[in-house]
């Protein structure tokens, strides 16, 4: 009975692992192979990697649209990572009636869904000038509520002793949250990395709207626009959906370790 | 003398505090809390593009004779209703069998399981809308392995798109839900499992009345993240099916860009439209917690 029950764990885990993996085992494959191919379900690579390659690179503005999302998502995660990590971190350690009452509708503001700001969003922006600008698109990042919440809660096992011991020596506040916080907190910093990479890499709505010119586009848009056509490359289309997933893959498994630590620890 | 000088410094730290606070507060404000207040002001408008004047409940009246409205709200709730129970208990099951203390290659298993979550909603999309294209590879696997004779249609019948969409969405959020329950399942004492045991409760009674009670508050906040990322869903639709056969897959949040983006541009009426959304978001939140508080 134990054995059959155990048996029946493993098939069910490898039935879901299979089922993640196969679209994206024929996504990757789909690369190797022409439309002709892809359609009629191919599961193993072919060699038209180098057309498919050649017509993405000469006849689309992939490259263009890459530098622009790998250019958005460095410079946000930086900004965002560090603006939402002072907030979370002063929500702790100076914390006092007024702040925890701004910290409540801060986290209230994590309720109100994106689609709902979507259209006074872009009126303020274009009256503000901020449409098509490196600026619009990533300042909503700034201020993502689960990062704040992230590092307040991170904050709270922080060693409290360490800030004191810092003050007598006679460091300033900014000083001490650079110096002693950030190296602590590394694992805290890589999970928000991973969080905010995420979001502005796979962003595709707020892309959308606020970045209208073409020289600005992001890789999700340029992806979209790539299937609009009539007539479809399936191989040029899989190769540059396979190639923009690749970026975050890395960052991924590189900070995967920290990642799920992180989450633990905020979700305890 | 020494309190003053004390007191002196709290005040101070706490300038240095709300210092710390500004930038992210200034940015909240410009991209949640004021659009948020403009949308109920925009709601009461109508007009073309910014040329907009007081109407009082036009927009509001509108919606309850738009059909494109309607249907794409009953999309939105086909949606939600189907895949919110299918996705999480999927992701409990998932995440128990992760946490078996004698499970063999849990590396891999959970590698695999958590990677569709870094795909990008618009790539899978386009890995499933080549997947079930009428003359795609499901349809001639299908009819290899003899279980179909003919080409389904998947994107011409409205309930068969829904199902691919529905498909989808499962595929890439089961595995990033699995992560939250886990990491719960896994902070978790041993010792009360132990003494279950010798009370008589173990495998999956133990599951039901220690697991599930336990990861309750973690439930609850992926049943209203979800809620949340359904009703916002846009990327999905637009990408997988475009919206058709005539609307049956389109989201709310499409129809709201559609008004404000694609054709004469509406502010007035999608600002409407979000704040029925909002306005729902925030029922079913407040549904979804006293309903998850109410079991303790």
């Amino acid at each position: 009975m134990k054995k059959a029950q155990t048996a029946l764990n493993y098939f069910i885990l490898l039935v879901m692992a299979l089922v993640s993996v196969f679209p994206l085992w024929f996504m990757v494959v789909s690369c190797f192979n022409e439309s002709k191919d892809i359609l009629a379900g191919r599961l193993l690579p072919g060699n038209h990697f180098l057309d498919n390659f050649q017509k993405l690179i000469g006849e689309t503005i992939f490259i263009d649209s890459l530098i622009n999302s790998i250019k958005y998502t460095i410079i946000g995660t930086a900004a965002s990572v560090l603006i939402c990590a002072l907030a979370g971190y002063a929500f702790e350690v100076y914390h006092d009636k007024a702040k925890d009452r701004v910290m409540t509708t801060v986290l209230l503001s994590m309720m109100v869904p994106g689609a709902a700001t979507l259209v006074p969003m872009f009126v303020l922006y274009s009256k503000l000038h901020l449409l098509n600008t490196t600026l619009g698109f990533i300042l909503p990042s700034f201020s993502t509520v689960l990062l704040v919440m992230l590092f307040r809660q991170a904050t709270k096992s922080f060693p409290m002793e360490l800030v004191d011991a810092a003050r007598i020596d006679g460091q300033n506040e900014i000083m001490i949250f650079f110096r002693i916080y950030c190296p602590i907190m590394k694992s805290t910093f890589a999970c928000a990395v991973i969080i905010t990479a995420m979001n502005l890499w796979n962003d595709y709505l707020w892309g959308l709207v606020v970045l209208q010119s073409q020289d600005m586009r992001t890789i999700q848009v340029f992806l979209a626009s790539l299937s609009g056509g009539y007539s479809i490359d399936y191989g040029v289309l899989m190769l540059a959906v396979t190639l923009s997933t690749l970026p975050l893959t890395i960052v991924f498994f590189f900070l995967q370790k920290s990642f799920v630590q992180s989450i633990a620890g905020a979700v305890k | 003398m020494k309190s003053k000088a004390n007191r002196r410094l709290t005040i101070k730290h706490s300038r240095i505090g709300w210092c710390f606070i500004i930038p992210m507060l200034f940015c909240l404000i410009l991209s949640k809390l004021y659009p948020m207040l403009h949308a109920f002001w925009l709601s009461f408008q109508s007009g073309v593009g910014m040329n907009l004047t007081f109407s009082g409940f036009e927009n509001y009246r509108r919606m309850l004779q738009d059909k494109t409205f309607q249907q794409s709200m009953f999309n939105t709730f086909i949606y939600l209703a189907v895949q919110l129970p299918i996705m999480l208990a999927l992701a409990l099951l998932t995440a128990k069998l992760l946490n078996e203390k004698k499970l063999k290659f849990k590396g891999f298993f959970r590698t695999a399981v958590f990677l569709p979550s870094v795909t990008a909603v618009v790539s899978y999309s386009l890995v499933f809308r080549s997947l079930f294209a009428v003359n795609g590879s499901v349809n001639q696997w299908l009819m290899s392995l003899h279980i179909i004779d003919n080409e389904i249609n998947w994107f011409g019948d409205p309930w068969l798109a829904r199902f691919v969409i529905i498909l989808a969405l499962i595929w890439r959020w089961t595995g990033y839900n699995s992560i939250f329950y886990l990491s719960g399942m896994q902070s978790i004492d041993p010792e009360i499992y132990e003494a279950a045991k010798i009370d008589g409760a173990s495998g999956r009674k133990a599951f039901w009345k220690i697991t599930v009670p336990l990861l309750r508050p973690i439930i609850l906040l992926t049943a209203i993240s979800t809620t949340n990322g359904t009703l916002q869903l846009f990327a999905e639709p637009r990408n997988i099916t475009n919206g058709g056969p005539a609307n049956a897959t389109l989201a709310i949040s499409n129809y709201i860009y559609s008004v404000s983006f694609d054709y004469v541009p509406k502010f007035g009426y999608s600002a409407a439209m979000s704040y029925i959304v909002f306005l729902i978001v925030a029922v079913l939140a407040i549904i979804q917690i006293k309903v998850g508080d109410k079991r303790e």
